[in-house]
C-alpha cells in the first residue's frame, strides 16, 4: 500500500509538471485529489488496516496529499503569473500616440477682454448695466450734454433709424438711463456693449465695435479717484509694472475730460514701434461727469459728483494680443478664434 | 490746425525748446499735437540757381538743356522738362548728392545723351502738397525772386526751413483755430508774454459810409463790419506771406485773397473780400434767403437756397452765402481796384446748418460754427485794412461801415478754491491758482474765499466752475493728481442672475466644443428675417452705407452661416460656432425695436476626428440637439423642454424642429436645406437658435438634494414596430404616462430602419427603468407596472415585437 501510494505521488507530480495550463492542472487535481480520486480511495480503504498501521498510513497519505497539493498550487501560481505576463504583453500600447482630444471651444477675445474688465470692477463693488443698441437720440446725445446741432456731434458719425432713434454711438446712453432709473442715488456701474459708427470697415475702423463704459456717482467723487481706478485697470490689463498718465481732452459729457495713456507694455516705456517711440499708448477717454449731465438726470450737481470712462474693447485686445487688423474680430476665422484658448493667469 | 513755428514766433517767444519739447508740453497741458512736421524733411544740397541759358534738347522735344549758375562761377548743365523754365530765372536746384522727400536721390545722369548735373525743382518735388502750390507753379518749376543769390540755401527762401505742429483740436478749443489763440496757449504754458500785432494805418479823407450802405435784416447776424479800400493793386503776395499760408495748408492766390486768409489764420476771424464795383448797388443787405433763390458760388457751382439760409446781398441778389462761401458775381479779380472787406459774426448754428445742407465746409464755416471771438470781429477788419494798405498799395477809406448789436461782455465764473481742490482730490494753493489764471490772461479777483473770474471772450469754452477746474488742473499738471479709490460705498456689486446664467451658458457651450463668434448686427434687408424665430417689423437705417448693412437682424443664424462658409472656404475641416447677441423685433412704445438676446449655434464638417483610432463622426442633427439638451440640463430646464417637428424656410423640412419651453416656442433647430448648403458651399450643416432671454429668465426651483438610491433599480426592454413617421418622442410620452410612479426613466437604445423591416416601418427599442427609493422591488411589482405600459402601447397602435 505504501508503495502504491508512492507511485501515485510520482505519477501526480509528473502530471503537474507536465501540465501547460490551468485546465490541465485542474484535471490533475480532480484526478488525484478529488472525491473519487485514488488517494481518497486509499483513505477509504484504511479501515482494513490494523490499528497500529492506521496512524502511520494516515500520516503518510496526508503527507502525499499535502505534497501534491503544494506542488499543484505552486504550479498554478507559475502558470497564473505566465498568463498575466502574456496579458500584459498583449495589452501593451504605444504611449506616445496622441490622446483622444476633448473637443472644446473658447470665448471670443473681445468677450475675454470684457469679462476681465468686468471681473476687476465686480471685485470693486460695481454692477454691470446693459442697455439697448438702438437708442433714442435723447439718451445717446441730448442727455449727455450734446443738444441737436452741437458741433461735437460731428465727432461721431451716426447711423440714424429715424430723426429720433439711432444705433448708439457709444455705451454712454446706458449711463444716462441708469442715472434716470436710480433717481439721485449713488451709482457704480460698468456698461459693456456693442456700438456703431458710420465708418467704412478697414484695418483700424469698424462700423460695429465694443465699448465698456464705467460710471461712479457719489458724494465727493474726485478726479484722483478716477486716476486711481484707471491705474488699477491698466495694471490688470497690461501688467503690474504699468503706469498711466492723463492728458487734457474734450468730451461734451465730462468736465474736465482726459485721454488716458498707459506706459507701453512692449518696451516698458523706452519707445518702440508699438508706442510709436513715445513710450505711451492711448487707451481710453474719461473725465468728471459734466454737471449738465447730472442735472438732466435729476442729480444735484452741487452735492454729488462722479467720474466716467469709456474703453474700446477692440483697442485693448489689439494692444494686448498684438492683433493688427480690427476686422479679425468679426470674420470669426477659427484659426484666429482658437488662439485665445489658453489662460493667461 | 497746422501751426508754423516761424509764424508762431511772431507772437510768442519759443526759444530754448526744441519743437518736440514744445509739442510735448502743448500735448500734456491741453491740445494734442498729432505730428511735428519738419518741412525741410532732411533735404540737403538744394540751392538757388540762375538759368543762364536754355536750349532745346537736340533729341527730345519736351526737354531743355539749361546752363545754370549754382554758385559764383559754377555753371552746370542741367536738363529740365518743365514747360515754364526760361533763361534769366532764379530757380531751385537740387545738386547731385541731394536727397529729396520720398527717398529720391539726385545723381549726375545722362538724359538722351546730354549730361545733367542736378535737377531744377518744383515745390511738389520739395514735398509741398500740390493743393497748396500757387496755381502759376502748379504744373512746373517754382521761380524764385530776382534778388535770390545763386548757390545760397533755397529751402530758406521758399519757407521750408520751418517746423509745423499739427494740432488735433477738440471742438471746445476753437480758440486755437488761430495763430494768436495758439500763441496765448503757448504763452500760458511757458509763462511768457504774447506779442500782439500792432494794428495801425492811415486813412483817406473819403468816408467808407459814403461808398457803402449797410442793412442787416436777420438776427443771425448781430455784427457786420465792412471796410472799403481803394486803388488796390492786385498782384502776388510777398513771399513770407505765401510761405506762411502754404505752411498752414492754404494755397496763395493774390494779395487780397491772401490777406483775408492770413487774417483768418492769424485771428481766427473769417473775412470776405468783395469787388466793390461788381456789387453794383453800393449797398449790402444781410437777410435770409428766399426759398429757391440761387447763387453761383466761387467754385462755379450754382446753389439753390432755402428760406433759413443767411445770405449777403447787394440789395437785389445774393453775393455770398453768409459764413460759407462768396458768390462768383462779386469775386475779386485781377482787375479789381476797390475792395470791400467783410468781417462779421454769424450765428454758429445757422452756418453749420447751411454748410451741411450745401455740403460745403470751409475754413470759414468751421470757425463760425464754433463761434468766433466777438471782440476780434472789428479788429480783424482793421487788420485787413492795414495789410491792404501795406501789401497791396490800397488807400483805406475812413471809418467802418457797421451794424453791431453783439454782446461782447466776457463770461463771469465764480468758484471757490475749495471746490476746485475737492473735485481734483488735491491741495493746490490759492497763489498757484491765481498764477495759473493770470498766465491764461483771465481777469481774476480773489474775494471772500471765492475766485471771481472773467474769461476772455476768445475762450468761449469757459462757462462754468468745472471749466475752471480743468484750466487749473491742466496747467498745474495732471501728473500731480494723486491716486485714490472712491470712498464710501454701500453697494455690494456683482452679476445679476441673468448675467451669471449667461456666463454659465457661455462656459457650457465652449466646453461642448463651440467657439464664440461675434458678427454684425446690421445685415441686408433680404437676410434680416431669414431663420427668424418670429419675424416682425424690421428696423432699417435711414441712410445705410450699403444694402448689405441696411437692416437690423432678427436672427443670428445668417451671419453665423456666413462665418462657417468663410472658414470652410479656407479649408477648415470642422466649424462649430455659437453667438450670443440681440435681435431687433418690431417696435415698443418707446419707439425703439424690442431687443431680445438670442443664442445661435452652427456646426458643420467633422465633429469627432480621432484619426489613428479610426473614429470619425460628421456633424449631425443630434450633436446640436445634444448640446442644447446639455444646456437645458445645466440650466435646470431639461424636463420642461419639448421638440416638435416643424418647417423653417432655408432648413431641411425633414430635419427641423421647434423647441418649446413650458409650451412656449423658444427656439428652432434643424439641418440646413440642401439648396442653402449649395449656395454657401457647405456640406452637412446644422443650426439652432434659442431665445436666450426666455431661457435665462425662466424661473427654476431651488436646488435641493434627493437621497442617493439605496435600493437597486430594475430594467425592462421593449422593441416596437412603428410607422417610419411616428416620432419616438410620442412613444416616450405614452410610456411615461402609462408607467406608474415606479417608472423612473425611458431611454431609446436602438432604432432600425432597413431590409428586415416592412416598407414604411421602423423598429425602435426602449429601455425602461423601474425603481422605488424605499425598498427593493419584487418581480411581480415590476411585471405589473410593465404590463400597464405594454397595454397602453398596444392601445396606441404600436406593435410589440
Amino acid at each position: 500500500m505504501e508503495q502504491q501510494l508512492k507511485q501515485l505521488e510520482q505519477e501526480a507530480l509528473a502530471k503537474i509538471e507536465a501540465a501547460s495550463n490551468l485546465k490541465e492542472l485542474n484535471d490533475v487535481r480532480v484526478a488525484y485529489l478529488g472525491k473519487k480520486g485514488p488517494i481518497t480511495d486509499l483513505l477509504k480503504g484504511m479501515g482494513k488496516l490494523s490499528p497500529e498501521e492506521r496512524p502511520k498510513m494516515g500520516a503518510l497519505v496526508n503527507t502525499v496529499r499535502e505534497n501534491v497539493t503544494n506542488q499543484l498550487e505552486a504550479r498554478i501560481a507559475v502558470l497564473e503569473e505566465q498568463a498575466i505576463q502574456e496579458q500584459l504583453e498583449k495589452e501593451s500600447i504605444d504611449v506616445t500616440l496622441p490622446g483622444r482630444k476633448i473637443r472644446t471651444g473658447n470665448r471670443h477675445p473681445l468677450t475675454r477682454v470684457i469679462e476681465e474688465i468686468e471681473d476687476l470692477f465686480l471685485s470693486m463693488g460695481y454692477e454691470i448695466a446693459e442697455g439697448p443698441e438702438v437708442e433714442k437720440d435723447y439718451y445717446n446725445f441730448e442727455a449727455l450734454n450734446l443738444p441737436k446741432g452741437h458741433p461735437a456731434r460731428d465727432m461721431q458719425d451716426t447711423f440714424y433709424i429715424t430723426e429720433e432713434t439711432l444705433l448708439r454711438t457709444h455705451t454712454s446712453p446706458v449711463q444716462a438711463r441708469t442715472m434716470e432709473a436710480k433717481k439721485g442715488e449713488p451709482i457704480r456701474i460698468i456698461c459693456p456693449g456693442k456700438v456703431f459708427r458710420r465708418d467704412n470697415d478697414d484695418a483700424t475702423h469698424s462700423h460695429q465695435f465694443m465699448q465698456i463704459e464705467g460710471l461712479v456717482i457719489g458724494e465727493n467723487i474726485r478726479m484722483s479717484d478716477l486716476k486711481g481706478t484707471l491705474d488699477a485697470l491698466a495694471k490688470r490689463m497690461f501688467g503690474e509694472e504699468r503706469e498711466i498718465r492723463l492728458r487734457p481732452s474734450f468730451f461734451p459729457f465730462t468736465e474736465p475730460s482726459v485721454e488716458v495713456d498707459v506706459s507701453c507694455h512692449k518696451c516698458g516705456g523706452k519707445g518702440c514701434n508699438v508706442c510709436k517711440q513715445t513710450g505711451w499708448i492711448e487707451i481710453l477717454g474719461a473725465g468728471m461727469v459734466h454737471p449738465n449731465v447730472l442735472e438732466m438726470a435729476g442729480y444735484d450737481s452741487k452735492k454729488l459728483s462722479g467720474f466716467a470712462f469709456g474703453i474700446g474693447a477692440e483697442r485693448i485686445a489689439m494692444l494686448k494680443y498684438g492683433v493688427d487688423d480690427i476686422r479679425h474680430f468679426y470674420t470669426n476665422d477659427i484659426r484666429f478664434l482658437s488662439q485665445f484658448h489658453r489662460t493667461e493667469e | 490746425m497746422l501751426v508754423s513755428l516761424n509764424w508762431l514766433k511772431q507772437y510768442v517767444d519759443i526759444d530754448g525748446l526744441t519743437a518736440e519739447e514744445l509739442a510735448e508740453k502743448i500735448t500734456r497741458s491741453g491740445i494734442e499735437v498729432d505730428a511735428v512736421i519738419d518741412r525741410s524733411q532732411g533735404m540737403t544740397n538744394v540751392v538757388v540757381g540762375y538759368v543762364v541759358s536754355k536750349e532745346k534738347h537736340p533729341d527730345a522735344d519736351k526737354l531743355n538743356v539749361c546752363q545754370v549758375e549754382v554758385g559764383e562761377g559754377d555753371v552746370r548743365q542741367i536738363i529740365c522738362g518743365a514747360p515754364n523754365v526760361a533763361a534769366g530765372q532764379k530757380v531751385i536746384v537740387a545738386l547731385p548728392g541731394a536727397r529729396l522727400p520720398g527717398g529720391i536721390k539726385i545723381k549726375k545722369a545722362k538724359m538722351r545723351g546730354q549730361e545733367s548735373n542736378g535737377m531744377i525743382c518744383s515745390l511738389q518735388e520739395l514735398g509741398v502738397e500740390g493743393r497748396v502750390v500757387p496755381k502759376a507753379y502748379a504744373d512746373g518749376i517754382y521761380v524764385l525772386p530776382e534778388d535770390a543769390v545763386p548757390g545760397s540755401d533755397a529751402l530758406e527762401l521758399v519757407g521750408l526751413r520751418d517746423i509745423v505742429l499739427e494740432l488735433g483740436l477738440t471742438p471746445n478749443r476753437s480758440d486755437a483755430l488761430s495763430m494768436l489763440g495758439v500763441a496765448y496757449e503757448v504763452a500760458a504754458i511757458l509763462s511768457r508774454e504774447v506779442k500782439l500785432p500792432e494794428v495801425k494805418y492811415e486813412t483817406t479823407y473819403e468816408k467808407a459810409e459814403d461808398y457803402l450802405k449797410l442793412r442787416v435784416e436777420a438776427k443771425e447776424n448781430p455784427l457786420y463790419a465792412a471796410k472799403v479800400v481803394k486803388n488796390v493793386k492786385i498782384e502776388q503776395s510777398p513771399l513770407w506771406l505765401q510761405h506762411y499760408l502754404m505752411a498752414a495748408g492754404v494755397r496763395p492766390h493774390n494779395n487780397v485773397v491772401d490777406i483775408t486768409n492770413y487774417i483768418l489764420m492769424e485771428y481766427g476771424q473769417p473775412l470776405h473780400a468783395f469787388d466793390y464795383d461788381a456789387l453794383k448797388t453800393k449797398e449790402i443787405v444781410v437777410r435770409l434767403a428766399n426759398e429757391g433763390e440761387k447763387i453761383v458760388t466761387l467754385d462755379d457751382q450754382e446753389r439753390t437756397l432755402k428760406a433759413h439760409n443767411l445770405v449777403i446781398t447787394n440789395g437785389v441778389e445774393p453775393v455770398a452765402i453768409a459764413g460759407v462761401m462768396g458768390g462768383a458775381n462779386s469775386e475779386v479779380t485781377e482787375n479789381t481796384t476797390t475792395v470791400v472787406i467783410e468781417s462779421a459774426y454769424f450765428d454758429g448754428f445757422s452756418v453749420r446748418r447751411t454748410s451741411k445742407e450745401i455740403g460745403l465746409r470751409s475754413d470759414a464755416s468751421a470757425r463760425f460754427e464754433k463761434g468766433v471771438d466777438p471782440n476780434r470781429v472789428i479788429l480783424a477788419a482793421e487788420r485787413a485794412a492795414q495789410l491792404l494798405a501795406e501789401l497791396a498799395g490800397g488807400e483805406v477809406l475812413e471809418g467802418t461801415v457797421l451794424v453791431d448789436e453783439l454782446d461782447k461782455t466776457p463770461t463771469r465764473v465764480v468758484v471757490s478754491p475749495d471746490f476746485i481742490n475737492a473735485r481734483l482730490g488735491m491741495k493746490i494753493s490759492l497763489e498757484d491758482m491765481l498764477s495759473i489764471l493770470k498766465r491764461l490772461q483771465f481777469d481774476v479777483e480773489a474775494a471772500n474765499g471765492l475766485l471771481i473770474i472773467d474769461a476772455p471772450t476768445r475762450r468761449q469754452d469757459i462757462k462754468i466752475e468745472e471749466d475752471i477746474v480743468e484750466e487749473i488742473a491742466r496747467l498745474y499738471g495732471y501728473d500731480e493728481i494723486p491716486m485714490t479709490l472712491p470712498e464710501g460705498n454701500d453697494q455690494v456689486g456683482g452679476l445679476t442672475s441673468y448675467q451669471a446664467k449667461r456666463r454659465v451658458a457661455r462656459n457650457f457651450l465652449e466646453g461642448a466644443g463651440l467657439y464664440q463668434a461675434v458678427t454684425y448686427s446690421l445685415t441686408s434687408e433680404e437676410l434680416s428675417q431669414k431663420y427668424a424665430l418670429k419675424a416682425e417689423e424690421t428696423t432699417k437705417l435711414l441712410m445705410p452705407m450699403s444694402e448689405e448693412r441696411s437692416t437690423l437682424r432678427q436672427s443670428l443664424i445668417p451671419h453665423l452661416l456666413e462665418s462657417a462658409s468663410y472658414n470652410v472656404a479656407r479649408n477648415a475641416e470642422s466649424v462649430a460656432l455659437y453667438e450670443i447677441g440681440s435681435v431687433f423685433l418690431g417696435k415698443t412704445d418707446e419707439g425703439l425695436p424690442y431687443e431680445e438676446e438670442h443664442v445661435a449655434v452652427v456646426v458643420t464638417g467633422k465633429w469627432v476626428d480621432n484619426a489613428w483610432q479610426g473614429e470619425k463622426v460628421n456633424a449631425d442633427f443630434f450633436i446640436v440637439k445634444g448640446i442644447l439638451e446639455g444646456l437645458f440640463e445645466k440650466l435646470g430646464l431639461a424636463d420642461r423642454i419639448s421638440y416638435v417637428k416643424s418647417t423653417v424656410d432655408g432648413l431641411h423640412p425633414g430635419q427641423t424642429a421647434d423647441i418649446f419651453l413650458d409650451g412656449e416656442k423658444v427656439g428652432i433647430i434643424g439641418g440646413l436645406h440642401p439648396v442653402e448648403r449649395k449656395n454657401l458651399d457647405l456640406k452637412d450643416t446644422f443650426v439652432a437658435e434659442l431665445n436666450l432671454k426666455a431661457i435665462l429668465t425662466a424661473t427654476v426651483e431651488d436646488l435641493v438634494y434627493t437621497a442617493v438610491p439605496r435600493f437597486p433599480a430594475m430594467t425592462r426592454d421593449i422593441a416596437l414596430e412603428l410607422d417610419r413617421s411616428t416620432p419616438a418622442g410620442e412613444i416616450i410620452e405614452i410610456i411615461r404616462k402609462a408607467g406608474t410612479k415606479l417608472l423612473k426613466d425611458v431611454k431609446v437604445f436602438d432604432v432600425y430602419e432597413g431590409e428586415k423591416m416592412a416598407p414604411g416601418k421602423k423598429s425602435v427599442a426602449f429601455s425602461l427603468t423601474y425603481f422605488d427609493p424605499e425598498r427593493t422591488l419584487t418581480d411581480d411589482e415590476v411585471v405589473n407596472a410593465h404590463e400597464k405600459v405594454l397595454k397602453a402601447l398596444v392601445e396606441a397602435g404600436a406593435e410589440v415585437r
